[in-house]
């Protein structure tokens, strides 16, 4: 069984191909970046596998099941929690809700039980915030746990948003940019956290990333990506010397 | 500022923060026990009142402050707990079972109105409510076979068994006051459950919402459902309260003022639909204690309560958008932060328009 | 005699519907700019009419002349209104933006009955083309309706070629489509809201004093603005042409409803049509489907 396959995944939007033919697997536990200049499409594959968009052409195969048509809503519940780009965070809440919403996916209470707040709540909400609090603990998220999203510092914002989709207890996870906009100490902290990811946690890691330092520090295999279709793929340091990557990032 | 030390997860989940809130809602639970023998029989009804625009607010505050759709036909829920209500104890129905009744019934028409909201959002979605509410407004007018049109209902008194709840007695105060509680236990409990969460991470972003495994339709339309029941409730106890109902008790102007009900208390917290429901009962009263006061000329405008309503509202929203509870929340920060506080405390950041044409 | 008659009714429609588009359009402008829905709009038409009222009627002014002082002066009012109460809220949500608009609708209509001479009653303009009328095709038309028509088509032309072809109007449009690059360049985004809230006021003024003759004037008649929104919506709000299309359509709409379908039926017409149009087509008829890229 693939752990994760994108067969021939496509999408046109009007006259323009963001994403071509493109075709890749992921192997379960193994880190995998996609590296591209910008305008590759790399974001766009993401939100065609969180469903965000529906592909023209293609399939999407997880653990050997079809999601192509499936619902945004239910590939959380699949196992398939990611990140966003710029931030698309839960402002007017505060950290600790937002980890909470990550356990979403998990729910088992109803909504008559709720209004009523039965025991069977109370018991369900304790362990939701039993396992939030082991991802503010494992993210050092402590200080601001109370805190509303909307004033938190950038590099916060971007640990939350790490930590909200690990609350969903994902098995795959999708990291757009973990470390666009952060410095360099929190871009280390940022590797140590995924590699834990994948070591202790055992989750697979698909990432979007522009660093070359941190692509060669944590993923396994790398590929590359250009005007919506791959052009290389191999081990980190392959890949970067592979003429057609070179070609695309320096032009000429 | 008193830090509370969390030990334990209950701490988070409790109704009340801390020991001194206990006891302040204690003396408030205490006071709101003993009015009927402290004030007089108009101030009780005013009280009652309150109580039934508290509901109401509490039904609104819960989709339009914490799941962010804007409702501006929330009269038309009113109307359709109030009409369930008169309808059914006319037909010889039990009292309590109309007021459940009342509330589906209301619930039923917050789904309906609910399910176009599905595919709207913003300035769309608050048109459609509107829209809705019209369209409500006219049926009743029309459907005289039913409605009794134009011409109206007159609303029955309640009983349970040989116990008659007179509308302006203490049995119907401690009735509404006992409904406006439970109704604010259920809107605390949900917002404390996955639920709530949900309604927040709807209003917030409904791209990550999707992507945390959150069905947008489902819960935009549990939010109207929802709602819509809690203020077709405080329709019914309304009807009881105005002892006639006619289509003119519910137009665009009842809309607007709830809303400007929940946005006046301070939008996004369940204290601020009670501190809009009393301001909305006060400031009439308000008004005509300073009319004495004022010149002829000025207080015997029939305009004077538009003028100072509009007026507020629109004070409210350039000096203190957070509403009374906001105010509130400052002044209680002011004296436990003293000499600490500092004014920009609360102030935010210069934005620039960021536009919520995309979502 | 059918045709005559439903060509009467579709004129008069589109007659009451080209009111509808003028508040649409002033509605559609405001909110182009800065995403204020302006729940008085309906309340400047009421103001520019009562000006108008005051000027031809109380003052004595020739109709032309006093509507045109009304509409300058609606402007100006307009103009003041966002300098003094809509620019401080600018940064806050859009929500609060239109309560206070709704708090603006509250006290105008209050104030302008505390005015002396304006007050509760109902007043009445008397127009150049009051109760005349004037053959068409065979057709009878009132010369009210046609008037309207005619004037509301001149007033969108000049407007387009407004936008189009003034420095000011693109100045107007860029700074709808981008407020931070409009600074950037150096057009003085704040000067131009309160500009694009004057001629929206005075478009609304226009629109009511083209109403006063087939209506009259009183403190509630800026509730007809609430109509402006199904105008909107069915234009696709955001688009200006959308906006009078949509307005004329609902209007015709009204008529025709009023005239063949039961009681009851014309005063909700223009709201079916609203939710049929958000259901069956959100974006409405010119509008584009905008989504977030995330």
């Amino acid at each position: 069984m693939t752990f994760f396959r994108a067969e021939d995944l496509s999408i046109r939007f009007g006259g323009i191909r963001a994403v071509e033919r493109v075709s890749f697997e992921t192997r379960e536990r193994e880190v995998l970046t996609i590296i591209g200049p910008n305008g590759a499409g790399k974001t766009t594959i993401f939100n065609l596998i969180s469903r965000i968009y529906a592909p023209s052409e293609g399939r999407l195969v997880f653990r050997d099941q079809d999601i192509t048509r499936v619902p945004p809503h239910r590939i959380a519940g699949l196992g398939i929690a990611r990140t966003f780009q710029n931030n698309e965070l839960f402002e007017h809440a505060t950290v600790l809700a937002n980890l909470l919403l990550g356990r979403h996916a998990h729910r088992t209470t109803g909504l008559l039980g709720e209004m009523l707040f039965l025991p069977g709540v109370r018991r369900a909400e304790r362990a939701h915030r039993e396992r939030a609090e082991e991802i503010i603990d494992f993210l050092d998220l402590q200080r601001h746990r109370d805190a509303m999203v909307r004033s938190l510092p950038f590099g916060v914002r971007k640990v939350v948003e790490l930590g909200r989709a690990l609350a969903a207890e994902p098995t795959l996870l999708l990291l757009d940019e973990p470390s666009s906009g952060l410095n360099v100490e929190e871009t280390d902290d940022m590797a140590f956290w995924i590699h834990d990811i994948r070591s202790l946690r055992g989750i697979t890691v698909l990432m979007v990333e522009h660093d070359m330092r941190l692509v060669g520090q944590v993923s396994d295999r790398v590929i590359a990506l250009n005007d919506g279709q791959i052009i290389a793929e191999g081990t980190p340091q392959d890949v970067q010397r592979h003429p057609e990557v070179v070609k695309a990032y320096l032009g000429g | 500022m008193r830090v509370i030390f969390k030990t334990d997860y209950d701490q988070d989940l409790r109704l009340f923060r801390h020991g001194g809130a206990v006891l302040w809602y204690a003396v408030l639970g205490a006071a709101l026990l003993l009015a009927p023998w402290a004030v007089g029989e108009y101030w009780l009804s005013q009280l009652a009142f309150v109580c039934v625009y508290g509901m109401a607010g509490i039904g609104l505050m819960l989709l339009s402050g914490y799941a962010g759709q804007i409702s501006l036909g929330h009269a038309a829920f009113f109307a359709a707990g109030a009409y369930t209500e008169t309808l059914l104890l006319t037909h010889g129905w039990p009292f309590p079972l109309t007021l459940l009744a009342a509330g589906l019934l209301a619930g039923a028409v917050g789904v309906a109105i609910g399910l176009p909201a599905l595919r709207l959002s913003g300035i769309y979605l608050a048109i459609a409510t509107l829209a809705f509410a019209f369209i409500v407004e006219e049926i009743l007018a029309r459907w005289e076979s039913v409605t009794n049109g134009n011409n109206g209902l007159s609303v029955p008194v309640a009983r349970i068994g040989p116990i008659a709840f007179d509308p302006s007695g203490r049995l119907f105060y401690y009735l509404a006051l006992a409904a406006v509680v439970l109704l604010m236990l259920g809107a605390i409990n949900l917002l404390r459950s996955p639920t709530g969460r949900a309604f927040v991470a709807v209003r917030d972003s409904e791209i990550a919402a999707q992507s945390m495994g959150v069905n947008l339709a489902w819960y935009k339309t549990v939010a109207f459902g929802v709602s819509a029941a809690f203020t077709g409730v405080a329709g019914a106890f309304y009807a009881h309260k105005l002892q006639f109902i006619s289509p003119e008790a519910f137009t665009l102007v009842l809309s607007i003022e709830l809303l400007v009900m929940v946005v006046v208390g301070g939008l996004g917290s369940l204290h601020g639909a009670i501190y809009g429901a009393a301001f909305i009962i006060v400031l009439p009263e308000a008004i005509g204690v300073a009319k004495d006061h004022l010149p002829a000329s000025i207080a015997g405008q029939p305009g004077l309560k538009s003028l100072v309503f509009g007026l507020v509202v629109i004070g409210f929203m350039l000096f203190e958008p957070l509403g009374i509870y906001g105010r509130w929340r400052k002044i209680q920060l002011y004296f436990q932060l003293f000499p600490l506080y500092r004014r920009a405390t609360f102030r935010r950041q210069r934005s620039y328009l960021r536009t919520e044409r995309l979502r | 005699m059918e045709v005559a008659q439903f060509t009467q009714q579709v004129v008069s429609g589109i007659a009451i519907g080209c009111v509808y588009a003028l508040v649409a359009l002033g509605f559609v402008l405001i909110y182009k700019a800065t995403e204020v829905v302006n729940f008085a709009q309906g309340e400047l038409l009421m103001l520019g009419a009562f000006l108008g009222y005051t000027l031809i009627v109380m003052v004595g002014f020739d109709f032309w002349l006093g509507g045109l002082l009304a509409v300058a002066l609606t402007a100006a009012i307009g103009f003041a209104l966002e300098r003094t109460v809509v620019r401080p809220i600018v940064g806050q949500p859009v929500f609060a933006i239109v309560m206070v608009t709704i708090g603006i609708g509250f006290v105008a209509r209050s104030v302008v009955t505390m005015i002396p001479g304006w007050g509760v009653d109902t007043h009445v303009i008397r127009t150049p083309f009051a109760n005349r009328t004037l053959t068409l095709a065979g057709v009878v038309l009132s010369q009210d309706h046609v008037a309207i028509i005619v004037l509301t088509v001149a007033l969108c032309l000049s407007l387009f070629g407004f936008f189009r072809y003034t420095r000011l109007g693109v100045a107007m449009q860029a700074t709808s489509q981008n407020q931070l690059a409009a600074y950037y360049v150096g057009i003085p985004v704040k000067t131009v809201f309160s500009l694009i809230w004057a001629i929206s006021a005075a478009v609304a003024a226009f629109a009511g004093l083209l109403l006063a003759p087939i209506a009259f004037v009183h403190a509630n008649m800026g509730f007809i603005g609430i109509k402006a929104f199904p105008a909107a919506v069915l234009g696709g709000f955001g688009s200006i042409p959308g906006a009078v299309v949509g307005g004329v359509i609902i209007g015709a709409v009204e008529a025709l409803a009023g005239f063949y379908l039961p009681e009851g039926f014309k005063d909700v017409a223009a709201y079916i049509v609203l939710l049929l149009v958000l259901l069956l087509r959100p974006q409405g008829l010119f509008g584009g489907v905008a989504r977030k890229k995330v």
